[in-house]
């Protein structure tokens, strides 16, 4: 009953999302502010009755009805509520009605702010969401319905519908299969709904950019209104990002946290394209430039995330294979082809009206401008990597008839050079200025912040660091680092100074004053801690593997690695707990316990469950290998040394206390009389 | 046929019977040295996964497989051949660059590269624009607005902001 109630929720939603497209441009053609005020209610309206789709499918998941296929798929009575609750972003058609879900909420929230100064964008935000929305509606209602239940037929045949075919009953199998074991991790657990969120706020942004092209009104309107969208956008999708690397790390056990697989690359994209429009449109909204460019990177971002959720949800990155088996492979393609085209269509027949208005004055190569469009070129070049990795393999499979592994090392070649210039600029453009820069204007106001920076490769130099792409990296790391707290210290020192304040206080009203720029800066402070981690364990990072009876011991890195004890048991939930018992010990000293585990699932599914000692200077990753066929006199161990990793996740928090700083809503703009008084070269 | 197949399979019997017996008199390689190629192998069942770190019963048998083509002399470049042809060019973490596979090495840098020539454009595009308008004209004063009024004020803003 619930099912047919769940399947009805979504099936009025999809008719709500084709009459509010159908009522706002009648509304728009008709100069109809009722009829656009309809499509805007339909759309709200499409968030509860999604919601309640959804909370169906949830309540079917946590009752165990085995007889809907989803629910059969990934839950099993063994496990717990909240793990069934997950379970609704566990599978294909739940994922995408989780996506729906997200969407009509968040296209609800942008909706109900106040439009009075923006009615004419209002019609086509709605177009644009709902055509979204109703598109992913679509692929849950026809291809891939979560509701869809088992019949047992008069054959004897088990058929898969929504509704009974003719003589058939209600098949319900006793048990489900269960969400794999690998995904039962936080990590995993939290990052498809951050990586959605992330994917389906860029849709507003989008929605805003088009709704700018079409009506015309090309200024930085829809920026100023949806750069904060963007921005938590952006953190959801890095969140999400960091993530999945932490469930890699502390699930996979191959002592790594990111490997350049597909699926990564995949949700990487959109990242990709996102960080440079979070930087130039600052410029739009300064110097009215680049307006052609953002308008191109919010379409990018749009795209790929479509295309991302399509690579991820299609199977072609498996196969050429199970992409044809796909029931949505080809609806995702079609989709993206016409919104590509009507993207570029709308951006052709607009591109005259967003040239820049303003006359250029002078516009140096190293000026604030030019800077940031290198960045942008620089990120262009990892997107353009990242998106050939991925789809070169499919483009040759379909030519060759021969499948190819692009792997790390092709990526890190790549896309190695690439970052560490984008990390140099980190270290420039805040020391630039809007038009104008020269080496000399940089150096005036950057000599004093490369000091310490040139200290480094002479300390590492001395230390026996003979790397010098790790030396170059370090150097970069601690150069922009300097330049960025340096940044700080004479942005609060200056107001310290004119407005008689404490440096505490200064510090803390230059930030609040400034939130973007700041917050902006403390979000290049997590990305230095993130590349000192990226550093640290590409070029540092030791392992090996031996096999040991109880007492003896691995040397690596320093570090003594003793196997002491070994125990095999049952757990309650039915898998089979190997756990071993390891001292650390370093100078003679004992460090402490670890316990590398390796898991075996009733269906056979192995784990193997790395222990791991974290401290600021590195990590100590121990992982049981190979279980199988060993006894307790040949255990075999593996032991990484990850140096810094611990620096990507002190990063990603300092990056989520960054974007948060930046997003924070800012007070009521500035009068005319107090944009006079900051400004005294005027008044003389 | 069945008797073929049957002598086939005995003769290989025999013949990794005999290779144990060749590597017995040699030091075993350690799981160190077989990690070092395996790592620049992928498994040739699992989807990306590298075959140092793969899980599965038979890439523990094909990690087994090149401890004892080690055992036996084999070069690194020998295995990795090995591996590529009985299961295909996938097996390899890079593609190798001949044929088409040529592609995935050229595209992106050829696609940085117009990037780079755009954005050249862009700026030269701008510089002219620059010569043609020397005078801005909301300052009134010809050439007011020249550099180092720019850069105070630039200046004052950034004190101020």
């Amino acid at each position: 009953m619930l099912a047919e109630f769940g399947f009805g929720m979504l099936l009025m939603a999809f008719f709500t999302g084709l009459f509010s497209i159908g009522a706002a441009v009648y509304g728009h053609f008709t100069k109809s502010i009722r009829w656009v005020e309809s499509g805007r209610r339909a759309l709200q309206l499409t968030f509860p009755l999604v919601s309640l789709a959804a909370l169906s499918l949830i309540y079917e998941l946590v009752t165990g009805h085995f007889e809907l296929q989803y629910v059969y798929s990934v839950t099993s009575r063994a496990m717990p509520t909240y793990l069934k609750i997950t379970a609704l972003w566990g599978g294909q058609a739940g994922s995408l009605i989780f996506w729906s879900w997200l969407l009509s909420a968040f296209a609800t929230a942008v909706t109900l702010r106040k439009w009075d100064r923006d009615r004419e964008f209002l019609p086509w935000v709605v177009v644009v969401t709902a055509v979204t929305l109703s598109f992913f509606l679509s692929l849950s209602i026809f291809f891939e319905n979560p509701f869809a239940r088992w019949w047992q037929t008069l054959n004897g045949g088990l058929v898969m519908r929504m509704f009974a075919p003719a003589g058939g009953i209600l098949f319900t199998p006793p048990d489900g299969q269960g969400l794999n074991e690998l995904l039962r991790h936080p990590g995993m657990i939290f990052h498809p709904p951050m990586l959605y969120s992330g994917f389906v706020a860029f849709v507003i942004p989008y929605a805003f950019a088009m709704a700018a092209l079409i009506t015309g009104r090309v200024d930085d309107r829809w920026i100023r209104l949806t750069r904060r969208w963007a921005l938590v956008a952006w953190l959801f999708l890095s969140v999400g990002l960091v993530l999945g690397m932490w469930w890699a790390y502390d699930v996979l056990g191959w002592g790594g946290y990111w490997g350049w697989d597909s699926s990564e690359v995949a949700a990487l994209l959109p990242w990709l394209v996102a960080t440079p429009f979070l930087h130039t449109i600052i410029i739009q909204e300064k110097r009215q430039m680049f307006k052609q460019l953002n308008m191109i990177l919010i379409i990018l971002t749009y795209v790929m995330v479509i295309v991302g959720t399509f690579l991820i949800r299609s199977g072609l990155l498996s196969s050429v294979h199970a992409f044809a088996q796909s029931t949505i492979g080809y609806q995702f393609i079609v989709f993206i082809i016409i919104m590509l085209l009507a993207s570029i269509g709308l951006l052709i027949y607009r591109w005259k009206d967003l040239q820049s208005a303003t006359p250029l004055t002078s516009t140096s190569l190293l000026s604030k401008e030019a800077l940031f469009l290198l960045a942008a070129l620089l990120f262009g070049g990892v997107f353009i990597v990242c998106f050939w990795g991925i789809f070169f393999p499919i483009i040759s499979e379909v030519v060759t008839a021969q499948k190819i592994t692009v792997g790390p090392e092709w990526y890190k070649q790549a896309v190695g050079p690439l970052f560490g210039t984008i990390l140099l600029l980190m270290g420039i453009a805040p020391l630039s200025s809007w038009t104008y820069g020269t080496l000399k204007t940089i150096g005036r106001s950057g000599w004093k912040p490369a000091i310490p920076a040139f200290f480094v490769p002479l300390i590492l130099f001395i230390v026996n660091v003979r790397n010098v792409f790790a030396l170059i990296g370090f150097t970069l790391v601690a150069y922009v680092a300097s330049v960025t707290v340096f940044e700080f210290w004479r942005g609060s020192a200056a107001r310290s100074h004119s407005q008689h304040e404490n440096i505490g206080r200064a510090l803390w009203n230059l930030v609040a004053r400034n939130r973007r720029r700041y917050g902006g800066y403390i979000i290049h402070i997590a990305m230095v801690m993130m590349a000192l981690a990226i550093i640290g364990v590409e070029m540092f990072q030791t392992t090996t593997q031996q096999s040991l009876a109880t007492g003896q011991s691995i040397q690596l890195s320093g570090y003594t690695i003793r196997y002491d004890a070994l125990a095999q048991f049952p757990y309650n939930d039915g898998r089979m707990v190997t756990r071993a018992v390891v001292s650390v010990l370093k100078d003679g000293k004992n460090l402490g316990e670890l316990y590398p585990r390796y898991d075996y699932y009733p269906d056979g599914q192995p784990m193997t469950i790395p222990a791991v000692r974290s401290t600021l200077a590195g990590d100590l990753y121990v992982v049981l290998v190979n279980w199988e066929n060993n006894s307790v006199s040949q255990t075999p161990f593996k032991v990484y040394h990850n140096p810094l990793v611990i620096w990507l996740w002190i990063g990603s928090f300092v990056l989520i206390f960054g974007t948060l700083v930046a997003a924070w809503p800012e007070r009521e703009p500035e009068t005319a009389w107090e944009s006079m008084k900051i400004m005294p070269v005027f008044s003389k | 046929m069945k008797r073929f197949f049957a002598i086939v399979v005995l003769s290989l019997l025999l013949a990794t019977f005999k290779v144990n017996i060749v590597s017995a008199q040699q030091p075993t390689p350690s799981d160190d040295e077989v990690n070092a190629i395996a790592r620049q192998l992928y498994c040739p069942v699992c989807e990306n996964t590298p075959l140092d770190v793969c899980p599965t019963a038979a890439c523990h048998d094909w990690r087994e497989l090149i401890r004892q083509m080690l055992a036996e002399g084999k070069t690194s470049d020998q295995i990795k051949q090995y591996f590529v042809d009985h299961y295909g060019a996938r097996v390899l973490s890079e593609p190798p660059a001949v044929g088409f596979n040529w592609l995935i090495y050229i595209v992106p840098p050829l696609a940085f590269l117009a990037g780079v020539f755009l954005l050249f454009q862009a700026f030269r595009y701008w510089r002219r624009q620059r010569k043609e308008q020397p005078v801005v004209a909301d300052s009134g004063s010809g050439q007011a607005l020249d550099d180092t009024y720019m850069a105070r004020l630039e200046e004052e803003l950034r004190k101020r902001e």
